[in-house]
């Protein structure tokens, strides 16, 4: 069987530096190589967010150490991408390999879903529309206390269908929560159906817009322009941030791109098997 | 005048986050686990059933002290409907471990109850009464975590009751020993998901107890006692006094709501004289 012997990107602990070696394909792999020997799903949305989740562990965050009280905050809302963080935290080496291979075992903090237990994980999610509350009452935190902090969440477009998500963003921008920097997978694909055709919130900016949040289009593949922007942005004073990063479901492996058999489906031996020549190869 | 005071006392550290009660429990998760002490506010069903799954997943999953204040117990909303009655919070949140249920029986319980807990590590939820300025005879009004007070000490039964109710179940004991029925009056005012130690050794001395309370008997006192008598073999028989039936629209007073529902000193009186003259003849 293929998978874990496969040695393409360095896998253990020593050798885990902050380096050039690690890039989005790296995570990407990790997403592959772990659901592939899970036999679990959510692959497609892992797939779609493994360039911004490059982006904020290793050109954004400012999180020394998981622990640093003063770090950054970065919640996962779209918990199901879970593998695309685990991949960005052994990569960080805050998680053991071994870790990391426990993914869906028996015995783990590592399962489908984000659990606080995991270092570096801050807040649980699984549930859609509550990410971004908490991160709403993290912004207010940092605010109270003068700190520099800034609060990141990634949530999904599908999960805007959740009233609780224009809750948080009528209050963040009546707050004026300036240090709040909600980032959009924008994938345009949902469990049953493609957003358009399920609830269509087209423009999306347009809808934050409409409630007085500062808004940005962006690649959400390009981890150069997600870092970029995010360095633009006005994080003393004024309104909160929504990146829309318009992205593609499934991203790096052409029989996923796009298909919503991939928000549940894992993949075939051959399927496995193909991905990740796909990904060797870009 | 419910927050007014404090707001005037502490204009920075009151912050009006609108009709959004989901997000105002994902705010205080947030505000919490940067260090703060959050308490959120509002009419019982809007505090607790509509953001119950924020509850959970955000200081119960977290293990965080946000405080959840909501006023109006059973049906204190009286001509408002059902809508603002607050009859099965207990039961809803009794199934959560991790979560302590405070109810004082009056003001002075209450302060005391803020005074003793407001630092406990866990989140809270503190049940309030509305007019509840009762004067209560033999009970200094101090709050202590996990006892049961008993105000009255006799030998026939044990009444055991909570909040508000205990207006109701005093003029019932003066009745019931107008009858030649001494009762014993305890006061039941926290709550966690584990039996009560105090519990068991109460209800170990009576062969009769009924409970009282401004909840559904589902889920409540009388269940918590129904469940202790059978998982701790204890010989003591349970009436439960509380709403059985949804309320039917049809609206009026406190007083009018508890006879109504049973609830009055008078139905109690009659429940409890029905069920020993039923005892004796047995």
């Amino acid at each position: 069987m293929l998978g874990m012997e496969n040695d393409f990107f360095p896998y253990s602990k020593d050798e885990i530096t902050l380096n050039s070696l690690i890039d989005a394909n790296a995570i990407r792999k990790v997403i592959l190589d772990q659901s592939f020997r899970a036999h679990v799903g959510h692959i497609g949305s892992a797939l779609s967010v493994a360039d911004i989740i490059y982006a904020l562990y290793f050109k954004i965050l400012n999180i020394k150490t998981p622990n640093y009280p003063d770090r950054d905050r970065f919640i996962l809302s779209k918990g199901h991408s879970a593998l695309a963080l685990y991949a960005a935290l052994y990569y960080r080496g805050w998680i053991s390999k071994d870790e990391l291979d426990s993914y869906c075992t028996s015995g783990t903090y590592f399962g489908v879903h984000p659990e606080n237990k995991v270092p570096g994980v801050d807040f649980c999610s699984g549930s859609l529309g509550q990410g971004i509350t908490y991160a709403t009452g993290a912004a207010l935190a940092a605010k109270i206390q003068k700190s520099q902090r800034r609060i990141f969440t990634l949530i999904s477009d599908g999960e805007c269908n959740e009233g609780s998500v224009w809750e948080a963003v009528m209050v963040a921008s009546q707050f004026q929560l300036s240090n709040l920097i909600v980032i959009i997978d924008l994938n345009n694909q949902q469990a049953f159906g493609y957003t358009k055709d399920v609830i269509n919130l087209s423009p999306m900016g347009d809808r934050w817009k409409a409630f007085n949040w500062d808004v940005v289009d962006i690649d959400g593949h390009s981890p150069i322009e997600i870092t970029k922007t995010i360095e633009k942005l006005n994080l003393v004073d004024g309104p909160p941030h929504v990146i829309v990063a318009h992205t593609t479901f499934g991203k790096g492996v052409s029989f996923m791109e796009n298909k919503i058999k991939w928000h549940y489906f894992p993949m075939s031996e051959e399927e496995y098997s193909q991905a990740l020549i796909e990904i060797s190869q870009q | 005048m419910a927050i007014e005071p404090f707001i005037e006392k502490f204009p920075n550290r009151f912050f009006n986050v609108g009709i959004a009660e989901q997000n105002m429990v994902g705010m205080a998760t947030g505000l919490a686990e940067a260090g703060y002490i959050p308490f959120v506010y509002s009419i019982i069903p809007f505090a607790t059933l509509r953001p119950l799954e924020f509850i959970r997943n955000g200081p119960i999953a977290h293990g965080l002290p946000v405080r959840i204040v909501g006023v109006g117990s059973g049906i204190n909303y009286s001509t408002n409907g059902l809508s603002h009655y607050g009859i099965e919070d207990i039961g809803v949140l009794r199934t959560q471990p991790g979560i302590s249920i405070i109810f004082p029986a009056n003001a002075a319980q209450m302060k005391s109850a803020l005074e003793t807990t407001w630092n406990r590590p866990e989140p809270i939820y503190y049940r309030i009464s509305k007019g509840s300025n009762n004067i209560i005879p033999n009970f200094d009004g101090k709050f202590t975590y996990g006892e049961i007070d008993i105000i009255e000490k006799e030998n026939d039964l044990l009444i055991l009751t909570l909040g508000s109710m205990i207006k109701e179940v005093l003029i019932a004991r003066l009745n019931l020993l107008a009858k030649g029925i001494s009762a014993s009056v305890a006061i039941i005012s926290s709550l966690d998901s584990k039996y009560p130690t105090k519990l068991t050794e109460l209800l170990s001395k009576f062969s009769l107890v009924c409970s009282v309370e401004d909840h559904y008997k589902i889920g409540g006192i009388g269940s918590l006692i129904s469940e202790t008598i059978a998982d701790q073999g204890l010989n003591c028989k349970n009436i439960r006094c509380g709403f059985s039936d949804l309320p039917d629209g049809i609206t009026g007073s406190i007083d009018y709501l508890y006879e109504k529902n049973n609830l009055d000193a008078k139905s109690i009186v009659e429940k409890i004289v029905s069920t020993l003259e039923k005892m004796i003849k047995d």
